[in-house]
């Protein structure tokens, strides 16, 4: 709960000696009542006020690390439920769900395709960064084994286990890689959260319901244990939205430090078997509050789409992604080959340098200073436009490149005659629409000697 | 301490603006918490999903979408089909080909495809134009004067064309108007604005303000949504209470993911499955942010996302 100023000045000294810079007690209260001070700066301040002022103004939600080296991961840590307010700072996070009752051929074949789907997109890796290994109740060994297999991919495990014993011997072979024993329910919560205390691990938290659940995660911190995600898992689809939601809300808005905890959503088990509606509800729980997704598959239907989407809503709201203004050379592109140009927002570079580099024709890309924009935003504000293009030609091009041909996005054809008319000697071609059409347009333009 | 709930009760409510006629109709909007919300309070009518269609038939559609249309020959039975959808509250048809960049088909012959749509089907109809303001401009008002009395929402009217539109489909012949604007909350307000002061009724305006498909500037797209509901529903303003209408196939058709073949990108695996990822992801992406409709085209599609509303209500 945050405290007033009023509230923390009866918990001061009083003694008004100026010592932590304010005028008097009143003054200092106020200013770390609104986040501008912090209580330390105050030396005589009773321990017990310490205590209880450092919990009333830590942040809503705590940040837990899973993991360790390059696959170490942060989650929650949020401040705010809405991306245009700040930026969110911990992505969504997924795991491919294993199981103990699957075959050792079915497993296999999963890991198989598991690793196929591991690219980049805009500097940044993409693939399902954990594993969720879940115990069907049938044997220790089993479950170790399956344990063992899975923590030798190097990614993150999450143990879907509420069986002390099989938690016990699995953590054995998988503590060092800083798993998630996702475990703990009303009924086994102390044992459990001895379990994964003496492993040094983050605890997993279910309820019957959301009443249930918070009534566990208090006696959990009561055990002085803290270090816990929720699973926010309900019966039904409608339950789950609504505890995951609600979870979030409560934390970051009513400030209930006990939700204050990153979140697992199981769509293995809401929507079991059901790809399709794993895809929708993959892209819901993307935007509203999950910090851990759990899925059958992530093939690459599943993970185009969302982490594109996860690109999307994590970045920083403040910053559009833009590249440098200039000429990139590509395919051994040199003075004499073509030119073709496009605007400087970083996806826009991403889409077309990779697909000029797919068709291996020498080539000079010319990134304008578009603001940042895409193409049609940027021509819509006037910042891609007949003008701004012929000047940055003239300024950056001309004496740096002999071609006096370039090719203009589709999407912006009308700047033909435009163009052509202000950058005299220059030849303007027309591209498709779309990116994806390059490869075949730029080996046209090849095969037809037009380079 | 048990949990202690705090719902969000808003003193505010999205309007609720019908369309179609006779005993098929569908209403969007009415609710007033945020988008699936259930547990602040009821729903009252859910998000809806419309089938998309467009005036040039099945040429260019993905093999799985003309698997699904098979046998059916003319517009007319296209519509059928498409109104037949499993989980398909109404029914899109875009005219793509007005397209003066494109197929520049006239005025008269996109307006016997209206007709013919019109005539095959009774469910709630949404028309959508070529995108091309001076041709829309010509082509929509007709299509609100033909379409008198089916009570049709006529998309879109923009900044640059809404006088026309907006006066033909909500002063003169009565229908609905969509109001389309550019993925920025100020731009539809304004939009809302000039169109009320022309005269057209509050209540009979459905906003598009703008959609991408995920991964493409679509960051943009969960503001703008974020940011209508929040000033419509807890700030009461009146000029943003209007339901949104989000196109989604039109925008997830176009991308690398759904459009590369396995030829060019054999690691992507099954094109179609990949189409369909593309088109479901971005649909539930915008009904989280508080789209009131989304339109689409694949038949899983429509049928994936009609099931996750009915989950969730
Ligand atoms: C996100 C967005 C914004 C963001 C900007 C984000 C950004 N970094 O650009 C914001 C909210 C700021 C914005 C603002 C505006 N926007 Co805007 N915006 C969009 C939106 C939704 C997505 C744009 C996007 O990111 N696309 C993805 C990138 C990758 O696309 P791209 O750059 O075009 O690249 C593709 C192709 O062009 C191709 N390509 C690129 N280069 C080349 C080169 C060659 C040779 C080839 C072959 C291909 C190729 O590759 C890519 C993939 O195929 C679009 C609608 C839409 N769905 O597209 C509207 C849209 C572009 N915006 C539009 C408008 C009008 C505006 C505003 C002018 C609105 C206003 N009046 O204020 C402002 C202008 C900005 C300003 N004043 O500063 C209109 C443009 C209308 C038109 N046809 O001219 C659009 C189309 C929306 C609409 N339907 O009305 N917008
Ligand atoms: S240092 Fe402590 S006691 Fe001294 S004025 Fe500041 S708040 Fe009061």
């Amino acid at each position: 709960m945050a405290l007033s100023g009023i509230q923390i000045f009866k918990m001061t000294p009083k003694k008004n000696c100026k010592e932590c810079g304010c005028p008097t007690c009143m003054a200092f209260s106020m200013k770390v009542a609104q986040g501008a001070m912090d209580i330390s700066a105050c030396p005589y301040m009773s321990d017990d006020a310490m205590a209880q002022l450092s919990e009333a103004t830590a942040p809503p939600m705590k940040t837990i690390k899973v993991g360790t080296g390059d696959s170490e991961y942060t989650l929650g840590g949020e401040t705010v439920l809405y991306r245009h307010e700040k930026t969110f700072v911990s992505k969504t996070r997924y795991a491919v769900s294993l199981c103990s009752c699957m075959s050792d051929e079915e497993i296999d074949a999963k890991l198989e395709e598991d690793k196929k789907v591991d690219y980049d997109r805009i500097g940044e890796r993409m693939c399902a960064e954990m594993l969720y290994v879940n115990y069907a109740g049938n044997g220790v060994d089993k479950y170790v084994s399956l344990v063992t297999k899975a923590a030798a991919t190097g990614k993150v495990l999450v143990l879907g286990c509420e069986d002390a014993d099989a938690a016990k011997a699995a953590l054995e072979v998988c503590k060092a890689g800083k798993p998630i024993l996702n475990g703990a329910n009303a009924s086994n919560y102390e044992e459990m959260s001895k379990l994964a205390t003496e492993a040094g691990v983050v605890l997993g938290i279910s309820g019957a319901n959301i009443d249930e659940l918070h009534d566990t995660v208090e006696a959990i911190e009561k055990l002085g244990n803290k270090n816990l995600v929720l699973d926010t898992t309900e019966a039904t689809i409608k339950e789950t939205f609504a505890t995951t939601v609600q979870v979030r809300r409560a934390s970051l808005k009513d400030t209930d430090r006990t939700f204050g905890y990153p979140s697992i959503v199981n769509l293995a088990k809401i929507a079991q078997g059901d790809r399709y509606m794993q895809q929708a509800l993959l892209s819901l729980f993307t935007m509203k509050y999950g910090s851990i997704i759990v899925l059958e598959e992530m093939g690459y239907a599943e993970a185009l789409p969302v982490f594109g989407l996860r690109q999307n809503v994590f970045t920083d709201p403040q910053k559009p992604m833009k590249v440098e203004p200039g000429i990139y050379p590509l395919n051994g592109a040199d003075e004499n080959s073509i030119c073709l140009t496009t605007v400087d927002f970083a996806l826009t570079y991403f889409l077309v340098s990779g697909e000029l580099e797919r068709s291996g024709v020498p080539v000079n890309l010319v990134i304008n200073d578009a603001g940042g924009l895409s193409v049609l935003t940027s021509w819509a504000a006037g910042k891609f436009s007949g003008n701004s293009i012929s000047k940055f030609f003239k300024e950056n091009v001309e004496d740096k490149v002999k071609s006096r041909k370039v090719i203009i996005p589709g999407k912006v054809a009308v700047l033909k005659g435009d163009i052509e008319s202000k950058l005299p000697g220059w030849e303007v071609i027309v591209a498709p629409l779309e990116a994806v059409q390059l490869v075949k347009f730029m080996k046209d333009l090849q095969a037809n000697g037009e380079l | 301490m048990p949990f202690n709930r705090k719902p969000q009760k808003f003193n505010a409510a999205i309007k609720s603006v019908v369309i179609g006629s006779g005993d098929k109709t569908v209403t969007l909007g009415g609710e007033n918490v945020l988008p699936f919300y259930a547990f602040d309070g009821e729903i009252k009518n859910g998000p809806k999903v419309g089938v998309e269609i467009t005036d040039l038939g099945m040429e260019g559609e993905p093999e799985s979408v003309k698997a699904y249309y098979e046998g059916a020959a003319t517009m007319g039975e296209i519509a059928k089909k498409a109104a037949a959808m499993e989980g398909a509250d109404f029914l899109c048809l875009r005219l793509a080909g007005g397209d003066p960049n494109g197929l520049n088909k006239s005025v008269e012959e996109l307006i016997e495809t209206v007709k013919e749509v019109a005539d095959a089907v009774d469910v709630p109809l949404v028309v959508e134009g070529c995108k091309n303001v001076e041709k829309d401009s010509e082509l929509l008002t007709k299509v609100a004067e033909v379409l008198q009395g089916r009570n049709v929402l006529v998309m879109s009217a923009r900044e640059e064309d809404y006088k026309a539109v907006g006066a033909a489909a909500g002063l003169a012949y009565n229908q609905k108007v969509g109001a389309e604007s550019a993925v920025d909350i100020n731009l539809a307000k304004q939009l809302n604005v000039v169109m009320t002061q022309l005269g057209v009724s509050a209540d009979s305006i459905v906003m598009n303000v703008g959609s991408a498909a995920v991964g493409y500037g679509y960051e943009y797209v969960v503001s703008t949504l974020d940011r209508i509901k929040a000033a419509a529903l807890s700030q009461d303003d009146k000029m943003l209470q209007m339901p949104i209408i989000t196109p989604i196939a039109s925008e997830t058709w176009n991308v690398k993911e759904a459009m590369a073949t396995e030829e060019e990108s054999p690691e992507w695996g099954n094109q179609e499955v990949r189409g369909v990822s593309m088109e479901i992801q971005t649909a539930a992406a915008s009904l989280a942010s508080g789209s009131d409709a989304v339109i689409l085209k694949h038949p899983q599609s429509v049928a994936t996302i009609s099931k996750m509303i009915q989950e969730l209500m």
